[in-house]
């Protein structure tokens, strides 16, 4: 029996018209959930934190590179195609640069030992704070 | 409080502190000897045997691994399908809910934060299920229920997550892989219920036979 027989003989007579109409229903949700809810918030800006101050908000149309000093030097910020990421950084582990590019609001990248962060936000916030 | 109103009427109760605990007065109690003896009728062990046969189920998944913690087949939801449309949702009810009740007593998790998921999960499903069966069964068969109920299920559990242990946002970004789980699985658990019950159309199920 190939998998095209059984796919007749095991599955489509417990299928009434009602049981493909739920599993239409529930595949179209399950997509449109996707879309929503893992299309975050387009980001409109880049909140640049220098030792927890706020050193610069940029909008993200303009492709620009921005130096941000630190305790351990410059780190430098890139913001090209409505995308933002730290091009290079002097922190030892290199985190914030490794990850890379930031598209959608509420995505950050943090150097902590160079106490220098890069935030997205949208237009709105998703949240006021957060607490661990 | 009990004793208190009763105590110039009655006889001295003989330990005070046991007279309040159980109070014996009222219930049916056959044996003396026996501190408590509870009638059970025919139907009360045919919804303990299915019970079972469900707990079977949720300790043959727990085997199984699982790619992302919460995501699981649900293996045990064929038997309360199954139940739901021989004998009707109470007795569904009653299977899914035992089944909770004493799969957290089998993994040690009573009244943790794993049992709470899943009783919020089997409540919402069944209360989706009570308005699931009512649809018409020339369209609908248990591929329809078990669906819906799959979705309730993460539904209630989302809500229980959300407010009670991560109070975040972010999780939002996990819905879609739960609800994708919801469709497959619950897909998958309704085909092998309607499978199961056209296989034993003729025949009694084998659950039945010592009822």
């Amino acid at each position: 029996m190939n998998s095209h027989e059984l796919f007749r003989a095991a599955i489509l007579p417990h299928l009434k018209p009602g049981d493909w109409l739920t599993l239409l229903l529930g595949g179209a949700s399950v997509v449109l959930l996707a879309l929503n809810l893992w299309n975050g918030g387009l980001a409109d800006k880049a909140i640049i934190r220098s030792g927890g101050k706020i050193f610069r908000e940029v909008p993200l149309s303009r492709d620009q590179q921005i130096e941000v000093p630190g305790p351990l030097g410059i780190s430098v910020i890139t913001i090209q195609g409505r995308k933002a990421r730290i091009a290079s950084d002097p922190s030892p582990r290199q985190y914030c640069v490794r990850q890379g590019w930031l598209q959608q609001a509420g995505e950050i990248a943090l150097c902590l030992p160079n106490q220098v962060s890069v935030e997205l936000a949208g237009s709105q916030k998703k949240y006021d704070s957060l607490n661990y | 409080m009990r004793s208190e109103e009763r105590g110039g009427t009655s006889t001295p109760p003989l330990t005070r502190g046991g007279r309040e605990g159980l109070d014996f007065s009222q219930s049916s109690i056959h044996d003396p000897q026996s501190s408590i003896k509870l009638d059970t009728t025919a139907e009360d062990h045919h919804i303990a045997r299915m019970a079972a046969v469900a707990l079977g189920l949720t300790v043959l998944e727990n085997a199984i691994p699982s790619p992302l913690p919460g995501v699981k087949p649900g293996l045990a939801n064929i038997v309360t399908l199954i139940v739901l449309a021989r004998y009707g949702w109470r007795t569904a009810a009653w299977v899914s809910l035992l089944r909770v009740v004493a799969g957290s007593l089998l993994f040690g998790n009573f009244l943790a934060p794993g049992f709470f998921l899943s009783l919020s999960g089997a409540i919402c499903s069944l209360l989706v299920l009570a308005f699931a069966q009512h649809l018409p069964s020339r369209w609908f068969g248990p591929v329809s229920h078990s669906i819906y109920a799959a979705f309730a299920h993460i539904t209630g559990q989302m809500g229980v997550v959300y407010v009670w242990l991560i109070p975040h946002a972010g999780i939002a970004y996990l819905i879609p892989i739960f609800a994708t789980a919801a469709l497959v699985f619950g897909a998958v658990n309704g085909l092998i219920a309607a499978r199961f019950m056209d296989n034993t159309q003729n025949r009694p199920l084998p659950l039945e036979g010592e009822g």
